[in-house]
């Protein structure tokens, strides 16, 4: 994509404007200038090449149907919730957004509140997150975004904060904006869990200071007709800790970004998702860019998908290792599980390194399910599909073992097993 | 119990004759072992028997008591009564020992149109054989047969096979790579289960297993058939002399 090509003026962007209130404002119209130079994405980007983004850009969201909920996720974990619905934020269904270690501000409220730790951040990470590629849903979301939270984690509080999103409407469009800043030494574990809307776009801005902990826990629902954008830009200091694993169960197109810069030395940076795609309106992709730029750090990517019916699945992974960056130790693994030949699983893994000292290592498979392991269950009386469905929650299951908190993984992969249950015919 | 007659097996993809008239009977409670030179069909003919997907039966018939083998899914062959230990048994990375395990006893179960077996009476029940089979609590939280030793895999099979008590056990040398201690605990384990109502067909290259788990019948297999059949004394003969008398003798 060339810059200049651009510039004449995305005829989608005639008349966008930015909302008013409070210091975020200057945020958003910087936010505003960078997308009318980027444009809008579109297929021929060389960044959306496996993945069209008309849906998420046309003018309005196409249908959803809101899933009729279910036993709620993480529903015996003891937690501080927070609900969007259809990207709103519902006070009245939420829990008073209080916990201990933590500063939680409504960012529809902020105006004139001085968060100084904030007006460093807002729109900061995202603009950071441009270069080498540009992104230009979340600079879109940093100028559009009226709802998410600002969340100044200075302790290491006793539960998780839960951010609980609900899509009521058929046609909602969600476009919510989030600050997670982990203050040296301090730890949150985040669940961000639901459809927000018919159409979302969710841009996740985190920085963690020195020793600082951040483990995120994303289950993404599960309505059918979703169209869902997500951005998670992070910078991870010295000693500190990102862990992010995303969940992704039917849907018809979602595009997640993890943009990831490690600025600080013995730092670790573990990132990775587990989707289910079934029929062939379902399109996920998880695109990466893990930037080393310190000395001894760890960055880790482990993506699993089981597609089927048609299904495409899409993982671009890069991890960047600047001159300097010695003793990294960088993995990346994509794997997917073809269960006809009707599905496909599109990768581009990238490494880029610029020092000398390092170890990266980067592997993609995709393959059928294991004949061999499928007769020896069925000869142990092990029916087809049950059989089948053991080997997939396997393979998936290898993905889930990153998540640390085992009653988080275990709560998973128990959706996960239902799910098959339920779609087993 | 078994009753294999004149079965012809060629390759699905592949127009190569591999078994060419087997003929088979293994009474009730009878142990039954089958020698025969490398690439002469034993382990064809284990497979076809349990169901395996890439060959073809151009003739013949398999029965399991009055069940017609051929026209069952593995599963439905295993829920009738049917084992395989597998010569090289497959490796599930992610699938746990017990989990495999508790499935595969509930599911015959519920072939069978029997209750499940309950957590704590599953839990119990596979304690027990694993102790006698000398298979530790490690063993079988491990994904299946995942960096398991030959000899552990092996016993890992006649695990199974005990917790799932079938009619119809096949053994494909399940003595192969087994030390000489190992070999006695799978013998032994063999011999636990031996019974009126269950049958053995043991595949082996070895003599010394058959010291153990004492055969009413040899037969000796070779280029897909069975070429002599007889007592315990056939695989004497078999270790001392080799096929090549045999061999001769059909020719
Ligand atoms: N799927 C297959 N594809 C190609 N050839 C096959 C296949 N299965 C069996 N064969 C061939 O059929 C013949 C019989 O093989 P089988 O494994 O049954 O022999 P075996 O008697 O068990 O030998 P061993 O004593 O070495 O275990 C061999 O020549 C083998 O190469
Ligand atoms: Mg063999």
């Amino acid at each position: 994509m060339t810059v200049a090509s651009k510039i004449a003026a995305d005829p989608r962007l005639d008349g966008l404007t930015v909302p008013a209130g409070g210091w975020p404002t200057a945020a958003r119209s910087s936010a505003l200038m960078r997308l009318q130079t980027m444009g809008l994405p579109v297929k021929r980007d060389e960044y959306w090449r496996y993945t069209d983004p008309s849906a998420l850009v046309c003018e309005a969201p196409l249908p959803c149907d809101p899933l009729q909920t279910s036993t709620p996720i993480f529903g015996t974990v003891d937690k501080t919730r927070l609900v969007f619905v259809d990207g709103v934020f519902d006070a009245d269904q939420s829990d008073a957004p209080e916990l201990a270690g933590v500063e939680i501000t409504r960012l529809f409220e902020v105006n004139d509140l001085d968060l100084h730790w904030a007006q460093g951040l807002y729109g900061k990470l995202e603009e950071a997150g441009q270069s080498p590629v540009a992104r230009p849903l979340a600079a879109l979301n940093t100028a559009q975004a009226t709802e998410g939270m600002l969340v100044r984690v200075t302790g290491k509080p006793e539960k998780p904060l839960h951010i609980s999103y609900r899509q009521s409407s058929k046609t909602s469009e969600a476009i919510l904006h989030h600050v997670i800043k982990v203050e040296a030494g301090a730890e949150l574990t985040l669940l961000e869990t639901g459809t927000p809307g018919a159409r979302s776009n969710v841009v996740l801005e985190v920085d963690i200071a020195d020793g600082g902990t951040l483990h995120h826990v994303r289950p993404q629902g599960r309505a059918h007709g979703r169209h869902v954008a997500t951005h998670l830009f992070a910078r991870v200091a010295t000693e500190a800790t990102l862990k992010s694993f995303t969940l992704s169960l039917n849907g018809q197109l979602t595009r997640n970004e993890i943009v990831t810069e490690i600025v600080g030395d013995d730092a670790a940076v573990h990132v990775g998702g587990a989707c289910v795609g079934d029929g062939d309106a379902f399109h996920h992709d998880d695109t990466v860019f893990i930037t080393h730029d310190a000395v001894n750090c760890e960055s880790r990517q482990v993506f699993k998908k089981v597609l089927r019916n048609g299904a495409t699945g899409v993982f671009q992974g890069k991890i960047l290792v600047k001159a300097g960056a010695q003793k990294t130790d960088g993995y990346q693994i994509s794997q997917a599980l073809l269960l006809d030949g009707d599905s496909q699983f599109l990768a581009k893994p990238e490494l880029e390194i610029y020092a000398d000292d390092v170890a990266c290592s980067h592997g993609s498979t995709s393959g059928a399910i294991d004949e061999d392991a499928m007769f020896y269950l069925r000869s142990r009386g092990v029916p087809e599909k049950e059989a089948q469905n053991l080997l997939v929650i396997a393979f998936l299951g290898e993905a889930l073992d990153e998540i640390e908190n085992e009653d988080l993984a275990a709560d998973l992969q128990s959706r996960l097993e239902a799910w098959f249950s339920r779609h087993s015919t | 119990m078994l009753e294999i007659k004149n079965l012809h097996v060629q390759l699905e993809d592949e127009d190569k004759q591999i078994l060419k008239g087997v003929d088979l009977t293994v009474g009730a409670g009878q142990v039954h072992a089958i020698m025969g030179p490398n690439g002469s069909g034993k382990s064809t003919l284990s497979y076809v028997l349990s169901g395996k997907s890439g060959y073809e039966v151009t003739d013949g018939t398999a029965m399991l008591g009055d069940v017609d083998l051929l026209d069952l899914d593995p599963e439905e062959r295993a829920a009738a009564g049917l084992f395989l230990a597998f010569q090289y048994p497959v490796e599930i990375p992610g699938v746990g020992n017990m989990t495999f395990l508790r499935t595969a006893v509930n599911s015959q179960r519920k072939a069978r149109g029997e209750d499940e077996m309950s957590a704590g009476d599953f839990l119990k029940f596979i304690r027990e054989k694993a102790k006698s089979l000398k298979i530790d609590a490690d063993m079988l939280k491990r994904p299946v047969n995942v960096g398991f030793s030959g000899g552990e895999k092996k016993r890992n099979e006649i695990l199974q096979m005990a917790m799932l008590e079938p009619k119809m056990c096949i053994l494909d040398e399940t003595d192969s790579g087994l030390d000489v201690d190992a070999m006695k605990l799978v013998a032994e384990g063999v011999n636990a289960l031996r019974s009126e109502g269950r049958s053995f067909l043991v595949i082996t290259h070895y003599q010394r297993l058959l010291d153990h788990i004492k055969p009413d019948v040899v037969h000796i297999m070779a280029d897909g058939r069975i070429i002599k059949s007889g007592g315990p004394e056939l695989a004497l003969e078999v270790e001392n002399n080799g096929y090549a008398d045999l061999l001769a003798e059909v020719a």
